[in-house]
């Protein structure tokens, strides 16, 4: 089979009349003229009526139906007559279908550069309206704990026992090779300076304190704002999209009541008890480097003893409490703010895991600030 | 319930709907009586849905008021809200069944709410209200393992769990067989008549339409207003709007298509 290049000739007819015949094949792959190369001319002859004919077309496609919508909508704008003579059978009812409903007018396109993220205002206003937003849903979260203790809440006991189990035995796992891992890097790095001055064995006064008041609670911490955060935020996310938060509400239910206070509470009573699991296991990970390094299960135990304080416990635990509101109200913020889409859903995850990293490490600086003040 | 001299139930006043500045209803009024079976219909983006959401609170209007009998819902307190809201029995678009909880936990749940019903006793009604839609036996499916058509029934089920006044719709049957839309067409006439309950649908599924609305209102995409309020049947065959006739009779006209 042999394929015509695609043409058109453009012929004067009589009082501003004008005809566009097209010829060869206008399909995929033979790049015909497209419609702005053709545009001048028209535009040249100050038309009173256009007429295209197809008496010469071979094969087409959807490329000559784009182009035949174009000299249509030109045509109109340009009040121009438009007329069609010797088409193959369709083209004309699909012309006619294509032109039915008038297009509509293009809105202004959105000014904004794909490098507007580094402007500062866009940053700040960002920040601003997620840090409003927080702050109104922290002020909801109040209301519904008061409610919740003067046991008018509706909060289910069975939600609240599933999440804790989701929360709680379900991160072990990874809790626990984090925690590890952890320990023993803090003593490695540790190990390696003390050697110097022949102070290997305060290896273990680094360790526990350094896990008890900082590590230990600081990757647990991280791993739940990535593991339970971003769950809850796209839980609730897609409760959003299928509409059952509506229901909830319409129930006469408050969904900060129903689906934000067990979340939160489950994670603020789990986090301390995994922060206690991951500073014994990071003690552990601790001691197993400095054993590498010559210092015996005993001289580590026993000089990790005399380091180990109940203000580094209590340290750790306070944050530990802290660092699950924030993870909490992070993940469900963002997942009740949550649109109606999988995009949405998407994003609110993505929105929950980074807001609760900023807020846990602010906060944390700010804890650290406030004990050294007090002298804790 | 008189049929002769029907009282004002659900009346809409003055309601403008907007989505910031870009208004898509302005100047609705018009009431439902007690008992009718009232259709909201119009073409596709006109605001059925947004209209439906105002109505149950989810979203205040721009402007206007909404009444149910005779008390304004968004000036009440949340205490009369919430008593107002237990007289309703809802079905979402996409059914807003509960996702992560059994059938029937999501009918239980606003039994063990607003009842004093014992566990027992709830667990015998939830098995009722299932068979009345007639999923008998599927108490412990989960949403995601029942069919489309199932899952508006379930979603019907839990909509009735309370004998609820006033039932909404949300376009119940969008994306069901012909079959199955008339079978749900005629369990909420049904279920509607031996409640007596009033029936609030969104729905531009035309043969549900003829089937079972007393009352409808149109809202038009182009005038952004309603344009005609009365009996389907009678719009149909005397509205002096072309486009309501258009729309009733499904001629192919390029006015019924939206253009917001």
């Amino acid at each position: 089979m042999s394929s015509q290049s695609p043409d058109y000739q453009l012929h004067d007819g009589e009082q501003d009349a004008a005809v566009l015949a097209l010829s060869g094949d206008w399909t995929q792959g033979q790049h015909p003229a497209r419609f702005n190369s053709v545009e001048p001319e028209l535009a040249r002859r100050h038309l009173a009526q256009l007429t295209t004919d197809g008496a010469a077309l071979g094969d087409w496609d959807s490329m000559l139906m784009g182009f035949l919508l174009q000299c249509h909508d030109y045509c109109r704008a340009q009040k121009i007559e438009f007329n069609t003579r010797n088409m193959p059978h369709g083209i004309e009812q699909l012309l006619a279908v294509a032109t039915a409903v008038p297009a509509r007018r293009a809105d202004a396109p959105k000014t904004e550069s794909w490098l507007a993220f580094l402007s500062p205002g866009t940053l700040v206003r960002d920040l601003w309206g997620d840090l409003q937003e927080s702050l109104a849903f922290t002020g909801e979260v109040t209301v519904a704990l008061t409610r919740l203790v003067r046991g008018k809440a509706n909060t289910r006991f069975t939600d609240f026992r599933n999440f804790c189990y989701q929360a709680g035995p379900e991160a072990f796992a990874i809790i626990s090779l984090t925690s590890v891992l952890v320990g023993m890097i803090l003593a490695y790095l540790g190990a390696v300076q003390l050697r110097q001055f022949g102070a290997e064995i305060f290896v273990a006064n680094l360790v526990v304190i350094g896990t008890l008041r900082e590590m230990g609670v600081l990757m647990t911490a991280v791993v739940m704002a990535g593991r339970t955060g971003a769950a809850y935020a796209a839980q609730l996310g897609t409760m959003q999209t299928n509409e059952e938060i509506d229901a909830i509400t319409t129930m006469g239910i408050s969904p900060v009541e129903f689906l934000v206070l067990p979340r939160m509470l489950a994670l603020i009573i789990i986090m301390p008890l995994l922060t206690i699991y991951a500073n014994l296991l990071g003690i552990v990970g601790g001691g197993i480097v400095a054993g590498g390094m010559g210092i015996s299960p005993i001289q580590y135990f026993q000089q990790g003893e005399s380091a180990l304080d109940f203000s580094h416990v209590a340290v750790g635990l306070i944050k530990a409490v802290v660092f699950a509101t924030l993870i909490a109200v992070a993940g469900c913020r963002a997942g009740i703010n949550s649109g109606r889409s999988s995009a949405a859903v998407g994003q609110a995850a993505t929105n929950a895991v980074v807001t609760a990293i900023v807020y846990l490490i602010v906060a944390d600086a700010g804890i650290n600030i406030l004990f050294q003040q007090l002298g804790i | 319930m008189t049929a002769d001299t029907p009282t004002p139930y659900i009346e809409i006043r003055d309601v403008t709907m907007a989505y910031g500045s870009n208004v898509i209803q302005r100047d609705l009024n018009f009431t439902i009586h007690q008992g009718d079976i009232f259709v909201i219909m119009g073409g596709s983006g006109c605001g059925k849905s947004t209209l439906l959401k105002h109505m149950l609170g989810l979203i205040p209007p721009s402007s206007g008021d909404i009444l149910y009998e005779g008390t304004s819902f968004f000036q009440s307190g949340a205490a009369e809200q919430g008593a107002m809201r237990q007289d309703w029995g809802i079905t979402y678009q996409s059914g807003g069944l509960f996702s992560a909880m059994t059938l029937a936990e999501n009918i239980t749940l606003p039994l063990e709410l607003y009842t004093s019903y014992t566990p027992a006793e709830i667990t015998d009604i939830v098995a009722y209200k299932l068979a009345l839609v007639g999923l008998a036996g599927y108490q412990s499916y989960y949403p995601s393992e029942i069919s489309g058509g199932m899952q508006k029934r379930a979603a019907l089920a839990r909509a009735i769990a309370l004998d609820p006044k006033i039932l909404f719709f949300d376009e119940p049957s969008a994306g069901l067989d012909p079959i199955s839309s008339r079978l749900l067409d005629e369990l909420i006439v049904q279920i509607k008549e031996s409640m007596g309950a009033t029936v609030v649908m969104v729905t531009h599924e035309l043969p549900s339409i003829f089937a079972i609305a007393t009352n409808s209102v149109y809202l038009d995409n182009i005038t952004r207003t309603m344009i005609a309020y009365g009996n389907p049947a009678d719009l149909r065959d005397h509205s002096p709007q072309p486009v309501v006739r258009q729309f009733l009779t499904r001629s192919a006209a390029a006015a019924t298509l939206d253009q917001p």
